[in-house]
């Protein structure tokens, strides 16, 4: 039953670590179409072990795309020529036989590469513990019901809140901006009604976070919506710019 | 640094003042498309036009400076985000697959930019240098500015630079339109597909527009020189 | 021989938690910042319970592997979470969801946490709601509810496909903001190797920095556990693939006792194999069951499409099976009764898979109402599968998924280890010896949020504020230990790799100690699992360094935990001669093929004890049911 094999040259970005220099390494693999990306690249690493040199090192974990640990440029496209999905979520029945992958990490210079196709996302952290929270403890919360919430505004929350911080908007963006994670984020608490009394707070800080980090400004070319993997819409970085603006009209003197 | 200050620094600070800068030039094209069309009616009509616009001097004169500091701040903050946003990227991809997730025009501000940029500079010492501060053929002193148009406007790789740079500029407004709206938070999923075709109708007009004033003087006016 | 003292408070089961929260010790709010506690895991207990001590003012160090917090594996819960709110009007009620959990369980959780599990399930769902968490909602404006299997009324609060995303992405906001106020110090890339025991109660860790390979040690008044469950060592489970053993195993073999290890939950509703590389199995939520039809062939080796078998050549198993429940039977159920038909030849082509089939849902409700509940499901199983499922039905197959064995622990969740906290999957308490759907959401967190902060003061209370020194002895003696483990794996390079002796654990294990087990195939695992393990210490090879970023080394050291913890699992159930939940001794069924459970001999926790290499003390912990009076479990 299994289909016929794959045969594909991966040039693969290896780099021993942040500090030496990388290149492109050619190998030659044979894959099932049924097989997944990752999957291609663990036979790949097993037959590298086998011959005892370092396997290609890559991040993953859920397989299931919402972890949010993988991310890959191949040929140019962050997790690959599909839309909506992650890296892990890419099979390969999606490639014909005798192509060739470019294998690239996420570039940007906030994220540096640890090694190999590895890159170091805690930005993104940083920039959500400047303020993407609603500050609540645990406990003393009314109950669950007691504000209504329209579906519509609900569902809008949730389609922001989907972002599974994979930093692929990054990686798309020729500016390397980050606008689309950090307004996914604003957007989500800006939307509902508990997140109102720390709105304008909230998006000052974590723009200024973002700002340090190193991030480029966003110039609308819109490819973070078109690469990512929840398809989180520019609208949200359409309204980050308005309460980052209110904001700077309302709020006096706030420490950020 | 205080606080206004701060704003403009920051990515979405930077990103307004182009939208600001670049809203108050789109307004400013039209108006100038306008009076321009005058050159479809004639010597009379356009030196007319430009004679006018010379009895209202003082005012021209503030709007001129509130012009040149769009245009200023506009390129001068066009090229910083430019090399910042160069910088953020650090090393660059191997395949370059930007074609497959966003429009040309919108990645390419930069490039459109500069060229609209040095045909700025060309057209400013060629019209409004000798409309206004000195005409080394005298032309203007007498108010002949129509014949400095169907000069210029007769020599061939003059027409097209002009049509070239003209092409971009509508590719860069019509990307520099909805981003502009994009960037002031006016993005709803209702409405911004309308804003997007506005603004693609307004790029091809005024790139259509001033490019068809050389073209139209090439041909009809061209013989003379 | 220590007993074991599960501490449950007197009382009516209503009142116990309440009398304790009071009876409890308590920390002056000026003193807790002298306490460092560690917390192990970023998922929804590790989280919840590191944000909301921070909040309390101890010092909290937060560990984990990952990048970042947000990537635990509890992300990927898709279907949603338990909360007796009786929204619905239904005739929900703390009761009844005490009830449904310990009958879920076939019989073989404790009451008493049971309970405590349901009374705070409400303040969960408030608490979410209030952290910004977007629950689906209906055109009124308040929360909507969904069915889960083993549960007549609809008590499931759910975020699309993608609760456990959202319910994560809410603790670890909380999280965050104490990151940000300096009570927590999270430490990602750190894997957790060693608990250090100073004088009988734990007082660190060692951890190794996985970009570096640095040794760390990290000192601490107490240490909580909160790392997950060990499906993994099936090698094809739907566990992420770095969830690991590890951080518990460890604890195991320095003193804390291993919990019903064989009681492990295989989810009916997953993709089936594709082929010898399939890295891992995914799930397909269990919410698709309210709509969706199983069904097979009446057939054998029926080779026909599924268009073409026509409605009487069908067998709806489950809806045949188990009337009253139907589709929505209890997970352990329904894998069986999958696997069943599968063994009978009556699977999909013959194999293994049996269909989920929407036809009938989408004629009476629309696909637009289909593609609203589960659009992103079925998109998921379309971009794997590369088939539409609104055309044709899917193919599932049971996979691991959810491991209810751990380390025991008592009802303040502390384990035999005193400052030994273990939440979460990592524990073995409230789901007996089968999980109901969407109820790992809500221990995570109750465990998280409403458990600890209080029995975490009342063990403090009585501790010294003086921390231990990390060049402690003691301290000293464990890192050495795992730097010795590490390079003795780096050392033996030899000619199989890491995966391939996972897989052929993974198949073992499947084979033998998975859906259906036998006394001989369970005394067959323990000499083959030892024979894998003799085998990967002999010829394992790993490539690189220790001092270095190492993804195979990092396997290799959780894949040793893997044997041993397989030899225990295996041990376990031939302890257990009885069928109960997901533990299913084909020699002990009804005729008519439901489990048989033995409450005389074996209502007891098996509490194991590590006694060196290849040896296990048993300890039991006899469970008392005052309340729900065990009954043979019918959903007929």
């Amino acid at each position: 039953m299994e289909a016929k094999k794959l045969n594909l040259t991966l040039k693969i970005w290896r780099q021993k670590n942040s500090n030496s220099a990388g290149s492109f390494i050619d190998y030659k693999v044979q894959v099932s179409p049924d097989a997944s990306f990752l999957e291609m690249l663990d036979e790949l690493n097993n037959s590298l072990e086998l011959k005892g040199e370092e396997a290609v090192h890559f991040e993953s974990d859920c397989r299931e795309g919402i972890c949010g640990t993988c991310g890959l440029v191949i040929n140019g496209r962050p997790h690959g020529p599909l839309a909506k999905i992650a890296t892990c979520q890419l099979h390969m029945r999606n490639f014909k036989d005798g192509d060739t992958l470019w294998v690239e990490p996420f570039r940007a210079k906030a994220f540096s590469v640890i090694k190999d196709l590895m890159v170091d996302r805690s930005g993104f952290d940083k920039i959500l513990q400047a303020g993407g929270y609603i500050s609540v403890n645990t406990g003393g919360v009314p109950d669950a019901n007691a504000i209504p919430i329209p579906k519509e505004i609900s569902s809008l929350a949730m389609d922001a809140a989907a972002c599974i911080g994979c930093g692929a908007c990054v990686a798309a963006c020729k500016n390397a901006s980050a606008m689309l994670f950090v307004s996914a984020k604003v957007s989500q608490y800006a939307l509902l009604p508990q997140g109102q009394p720390e709105r304008y707070q909230r998006v000052e800080k974590m723009v200024k976070v973002m700002d340090e980090l190193g991030f480029g400004s966003c110039t609308n070319t819109y490819a973070c919506e078109a690469e990512c993997p929840k398809g989180i819409s520019v609208t949200n970085i359409a309204r980050l710019n308005r309460d980052f603006i209110m904001a700077k009209i309302k709020n006096k003197e706030v420490e950020v | 640094m205080s606080s206004f200050t701060k704003f403009l620094n920051s990515s979405i600070g930077k990103k307004l003042m182009m939208a600001v800068t670049g809203s108050f030039l789109l307004i400013f094209l039209i108006i100038h498309l306008i009076g321009n069309i005058t050159l479809f009616f004639g010597a009379e009509a356009f030196n007319g036009y430009v004679g006018a616009l010379d009895v209202v001097k003082p005012l021209i004169r503030v709007v001129e400076v509130v012009l040149l500091a769009a245009f200023v701040l506009h390129i001068f903050n066009g090229l910083k985000l430019w090399i910042e946003n160069k910088r953020a990227r650090g090393v660059n991809y191997k395949v370059n697959g930007s074609p497959e997730n966003s429009a040309l025009y919108s990645r390419t501000m930069f490039l459109s930019g500069s060229i609209i940029f040095i045909f700025l500079v060309s057209h400013l010492g060629t019209f409004f240098w000798r409309f206004n501060v000195y005409d080394p053929m005298g032309l203007a002193n007498i108010h002949q500015y129509f014949d400095i148009v169907v000069y210029f406007f007769g020599i061939w790789w003059y027409v097209i630079l002009y049509v070239i740079a003209m092409v971009l500029l509508g590719f860069h407004l019509n990307h520099g339109f909805q981003s502009a709206f994009q960037t002031f938070g006016w993005n709803h999923k209702k409405y911004f597909p309308l804003i997007q075709k506005i603004g693609a109708i307004y790029a091809v007009f005024m790139a259509i527009g001033f490019a068809s004033m050389p073209i139209y003087f090439f041909f009809f006016y061209g013989g003379n020189q | 021989m220590t007993k074991l003292d599960s501490k449950i408070p007197a009382g009516h089961i209503s009142e116990k938690w309440t009398n304790h929260k009071f009876n409890m010790k308590l920390v002056n709010p000026a003193n807790k910042r002298k306490y460092t506690i560690i917390v192990v895991g970023t998922g929804l207990a590790g989280a919840s319970a590191a944000a909301s001590l921070g909040e309390l003012g101890y010092n909290v160090l937060n560990f984990t592997f990952h990048d970042s917090a947000r990537r635990a594996h509890s992300i990927s819960a898709q279907g949603g979470i338990n909360a007796s709110k009786n929204y619905q009007n239904d005739g929900d009620s703390t009761y009844r969801l005490f009830y449904d959990t310990v009958k879920g369980g076939d019989f073989r959780a404790r009451e008493a946490n049971v309970h405590r599990l349901a009374e705070v399930s409400s303040n969960i769902i408030d608490q979410c709601v209030a952290q910004g968490v977007p629950f689906a909602r209906e055109y009124g404006g308040l929360l909507d509810n969904r069915s889960f299997g083993g549960a007549q009324v609809s008590r499931t609060f759910y975020a699309r496909g993608q609760t456990g995303q959202q319910l994560l992405l809410g603790a670890i906001s909380a999280l965050n903001r104490q990151v940000d106020k300096g009570t927590v110090k999270l430490y990602l890339r750190r894997e957790m190797l060693d608990v250090v025991i100073i004088d009988g109660a734990a007082k660190g860790i060692i951890v190794r920095n996985l970009l570096t390979g640095e040794i760390e040690k990290y000192s601490a008044h107490a240490v909580v556990l909160a790392t997950g469950g060990y499906s993994n060592v099936f090698f094809l489970s739907t566990n992420a693939m770095n969830c690991n053993a590890t951080a518990i195993w460890r604890a195991h073999k320095r003193g804390a006792y291993f919990a019903n290890p064989c009681f492990t939950q295989i989810h009916p509703t997953c993709l089936p194999l594709h082929g010898e590389s399939q890295s891992k199995l995914t799930l397909m939520s269990e919410s698709l069951r309210n709509d969706g039809r199983v069904w097979v062939s009446t057939k054998k080796g029926d080779m026909r499409n599924p268009g073409d078998i026509p409605e009487d050549e069908r067998d709806y198993y489950l809806e045949r099976k188990y009337p009253s429940f139907g589709n929505l039977a209890p997970r352990d159920i329904s894998s069986r009764a999958a696997k069943e038909v599968c063994d009978e030849g009556r699977g999909v082509k013959g194999g293994d898979a049996v269909y989920l089939d929407f036809k009938d849902a989408i004629n009476r409700l629309g696909q637009h109402v289909i593609e609203e509940r589960y659009g992103n499901l079925f998109e998921i199983y379309e971009t794997i599968t590369g088939e539409n499922p609104y055309k044709s039905p899917m193919m599932i197959y049971p996979a691991p998924h959810y491991t209810m064995g751990g380390l025991w622990v008592d009802y303040n969740l502390m384990s035999n280890v005193p400052g030994l906290f273990v939440l979460g999957e990592a524990n073995f308490s409230d789901h007996g010896a089968n999980r109901l759907g969407a109820s790992a959401l809500m221990q995570g967190l109750a465990d998280g949020y409403f458990v600890i902060p209080y029995t975490m003061g009342n063990y403090l209370a009585g501790d010294k504020p003086t921390l231990v020194k990390t060049d402690h002895p003691e301290f000293e003696k464990v890192a050495k230990e795992v730097k010795d483990l590490t390079n003795k794996l780096l050392s033996i390079k030899g000619k199989r790799t890491v995966d391939d002796l996972h897989k052929q654990l993974g198949r073992i294990m499947w084979d033998n100690v998975g859906m259906g087990r036998t006394e001989e195939g369970l005394k067959k695992t323990i000499e083959q699992v030892r024979q894998v393990k003799e085998e990967f210490w002999k010829n394992v090879t790993i490539p690189g360094s220790g001092d270095d970023v190492n993804q195979t080394l990092e396997r290799a050291g959780r894949l040793v935990d893997y044997f041993e913890l397989g030899e225990l699992m295996a041990l376990d159930a031939l302890d257990r001669n009885e069928s109960c939940g997901g533990h299913f001794r084909t020699e002990y069924q009804f005729e008519d093929g439901e489990a048989k459970r033995d409450d005389e001999k074996y209502s007891y926790v098996s509490a194991w004890e590590f006694a060196g290499e290849n040896k296990w003390n048993l300890h039991k912990e006899t469970l008392e049911f005052e309340y729900v009076k065990p009954a043979i479990r019918s959903y007929k």
